[in-house]
């Protein structure tokens, strides 16, 4: 708001995006097995668990821990928090980040994956991943457009392509006139859909495992599955604003936003009661709460899942604990965790399929995940250093 | 100014809440769908199954599926679960109680109001007039939720193919219910133990069996009204549980009632997030509207 967002412009091939490449190359060998010689030769999926971590991970928590985007949204467009909006450009571009890969990897797990856009054409009104398809697809898109004034801000007027591609230079620039006064125009109908859409979808991943009572466990198995999801959702955006905010400063060198990020942390404690209380008051009513200490497995993951909830919403409350960078960033990494956790439990470690099977991830299956995550950093960098998303910083070494 | 604003935020964050709650309440199921009895099935009576698998060579061979052998010499078909390959098995079971032994026959149940239809993202199971659920590899993405829905566990994924599809009993229709004949499995059954017919006699026949040796049979029929009905029936002997033979006492209600009823209630006519999209426009609106007058206040232009 004070200052305008820049491009980063900083040198590029470091000897981190050389560990990014190593973790997508890697990934990329057992992607190729899966693509040419089947899931058998990369996966440990089997008839009791068609669904893994490309799933439970890849796609259950891509869509979660990339609601940075729509909240942040929310707060700083809709609710006229105008203060934070320096961490509304980069929320965006990893939300969309974010959805691109879930996309990704979607198609990575698609059987006929070429077949994907069967979903436009053949419907079934009655099937919940049809409507987290589309609604996905929907604000895929609407992302894409909210990311546009950074492009064109950058090559308004500005459009230089090499070579004889050069002829393209005028009409390029023409149409980034015209994408500027559309956008200028039309950006707070999609600002809302963003919101609505990421409701729609957010709740209704939730609703999936919804119809297999006799598999998932009673602790996550409860028609209030949707809600709690998109409040859990919600919960997680401005901690992965934190955590993506603090990891942005120690790597790029800049100074840290405590100030800013202390400040929208204040809206965390309200959101994690409001799920807190959801959970809890659904298991009370539901009285399952003792399954969680019958000493299973999946008794202990909730409690885990639990505390990792709980402990932030208690600490974050604080001034001082969110006043303090190390400290907010811990506690944003545990809501992070809670959600992940919370995904895995729905997804994995509640299933019980009731055939005999089980389920662990294979290598090949993690290598392709982190391959999924290490392309994700890539594309923020990529994102950062040559798109305005990060405001200017103030002149450095100013004297007090 | 700060605290009415903050209010506001309250309130409609509440109102949101309560709205979210109402569309996510579960609802009656939605109406059952009746069972047509004039839709084909079978009826597998465990008590008079002799385990001689003569199903499931003729299975394999109506469907020219390849055999599977789980011994070292690979001399013979021995699979150990239902697979790609295999679409019905012969299976043995211990009751957990009293230690007595069944055979049973696992394959596609057929339901009347069946999971993987409600489930399947393009629709491409589907239950026939004919009463089997049949499915539409082309149509297919091989997202695997049906796998996920079905409380059978019956859907297969072709696990080892570089471009798989799901495999099912076909209920051999389109082989040979269009051609008047009865299923493979059914047609190949020495023993009386699987009978072919329409789901309305068959459930007869069943409950004529359970009468005619009521100190044989345990006085069921699984399927009847399981998950809302299936077209394939199930009879044990009294000593040996349904549960025990991977029959578990489901629900009388089909598995899909809570997700359909939630889908439909935020999906009717669009009211859910249009009334969603109205509200956050006009919360919008208001503080757009508020800091542009405090703005003019100022003497400002009215932007930032």
């Amino acid at each position: 708001m004070s200052r305008p967002a820049v491009p980063l412009r900083q040198k590029f091939f470091t000897f981190n995006v050389a560990v990014l490449l190593f973790f997508i190359g890697a990934g990329a060998v057992f992607a190729y097995f899966r693509f040419f010689h089947g899931f058998a030769s990369v996966t440990n999926l089997n008839p009791g668990f068609p669904w893994g971590i490309w799933i439970s991970f890849d796609v259950a928590c891509g869509v979660a821990l990339a609601a940075g985007g729509f909240t942040t949204a929310a707060i700083v467009e809709i609710f006229g928090q105008g203060k934070y909006h320096a961490l509304l450009r980069p929320a965006t571009l990893t939300a969309f980040i974010g959805y691109f890969l879930v996309a990704l990897a979607v198609c990575f797990d698609l059987g006929k994956y070429y077949n994907i856009w069967h979903a436009l054409v053949f419907w079934n009104g009655t099937s919940v991943l049809f409507e987290v398809a589309w609604c996905v697809m929907l604000y895929l898109t609407v992302l894409a457009i909210e990311n546009l004034p950074a492009v064109v801000e950058q090559y308004k007027g500005n459009v230089q392509l090499p070579g004889t591609l050069g002829m393209f230079n005028r009409p390029g620039n023409w149409a980034m006139g015209k994408a500027d006064v559309f956008l200028r125009r039309t950006m707070a109908f999609f600002v809302i859909a963003g919101v609505v859409l990421s409701f729609g979808h957010q709740s209704s991943l939730g609703t999936l495992m919804l119809i297999a009572p006799y598999k998932l466990h009673e602790l996550w198995y409860t028609p209030l599955s949707p809600l709690l999801f998109l409040t859990s959702a919600v919960s997680v955006g401005i901690p992965m604003v934190i955590f993506e905010a603090t990891l942005a400063t120690k790597f790029f060198g800049r100074k840290p936003e405590t100030e800013l990020l202390g400040g929208i942390a204040e809206y965390i404690p309200s959101f994690l009661g409001t799920y807190l209380l959801l959970r809890l008051g659904d298991l009370a009513y539901r009285g399952v709460l003792a399954k969680a200490f019958d000493g299973s497995i999946q008794g202990y993951s909730f409690l885990v899942e639990l505390s990792l909830f709980a402990i932030p919403y208690f600490l974050l409350k604080r001034p001082r604990i969110r006043q303090s960078g190390t400290k907010l960033f811990l506690c944003a990494c545990s809501v992070i965790l809670a959600v992940v956790l919370n995904r895995f439990n729905v997804f994995l470690i509640g299933v019980d399929p009731g055939s005999g099977y089980n389920y662990f991830p294979s290598v090949g299956e993690v290598a392709v995940t982190l391959a999924f995550v290490a392309f994700g950093v890539l594309l923020y960098k990529i994102g950062v250093n040559y798109l305005p998303i990060l405001e200017a910083e103030e002149p450095d070494h100013e004297p007090a | 100014m700060d605290i009415s604003r903050r209010k506001f935020f309250k309130v409609t964050a509440a109102a949101g809440g309560v709205a979210a709650c109402a569309a996510a309440k579960p609802a009656l199921a939605r109406e059952a769908k009746e069972p047509d009895p004039n839709g084909y099935g079978m009826l597998n009576d465990s008590a008079r199954c002799i385990g001689c698998k003569a199903c499931q060579v003729a299975c394999k061979k109506e469907n020219k599926r390849p055999a599977e052998s789980s011994l070292q010499d690979e001399l013979y078909d021995s699979p150990r679960n239902m697979s790609d390959h295999t679409y019905t098995l012969i299976k043995l079971f211990k009751d957990e109680k009293n230690g007595v032994s069944s055979f049973v026959k696992r394959q596609c149940m057929h339901c009347v109001d069946p999971a993987c239809q409600s489930a399947c993202i393009v629709g491409a199971l589907k239950k026939q007039p004919d009463g089997s659920v049949k499915y539409d590899g082309d149509m297919c993405m091989g997202c695997r939720y049906c796998m996920v829905a079905c409380p059978f566990n019956v859907p297969q994924f072709e696990w080892h193919k570089a471009i798989p599809v799901i495999t099912k009993c076909t209920l051999c229709s389109e082989n040979r219910l269009a051609k008047g004949k009865p299923t493979a499995c059914s047609d190949a059954c020495p023993a009386g133990a699987i009978v072919f017919g329409k789901r309305g006699d068959l459930l007869k026949i069943a409950h004529a069996r359970i009468e005619a040796e009521p100190e044989r049979y345990v006085d069921h029929v699984y399927g009847e009204n399981e998950v809302g009905g299936t077209n394939v029936f199930y009879l044990t002997k009294k000593q040996v549980a349904f549960a025990s033979l991977g029959l578990p006492d489901f629900d009388y209600r089909p598995v899909s009632g809570l997700t359909e009823s939630i889908q439909h209630r935020i999906f009717q006519y669009f009211i859910p997030p249009i009334a969603v999209y109205t509200i956050l426009g006009g919360i919008m609106f208001y503080n757009q509207r508020r800091k542009d007058l405090a703005a003019q206040a100022h003497g400002g232009d009215g932007h930032e």
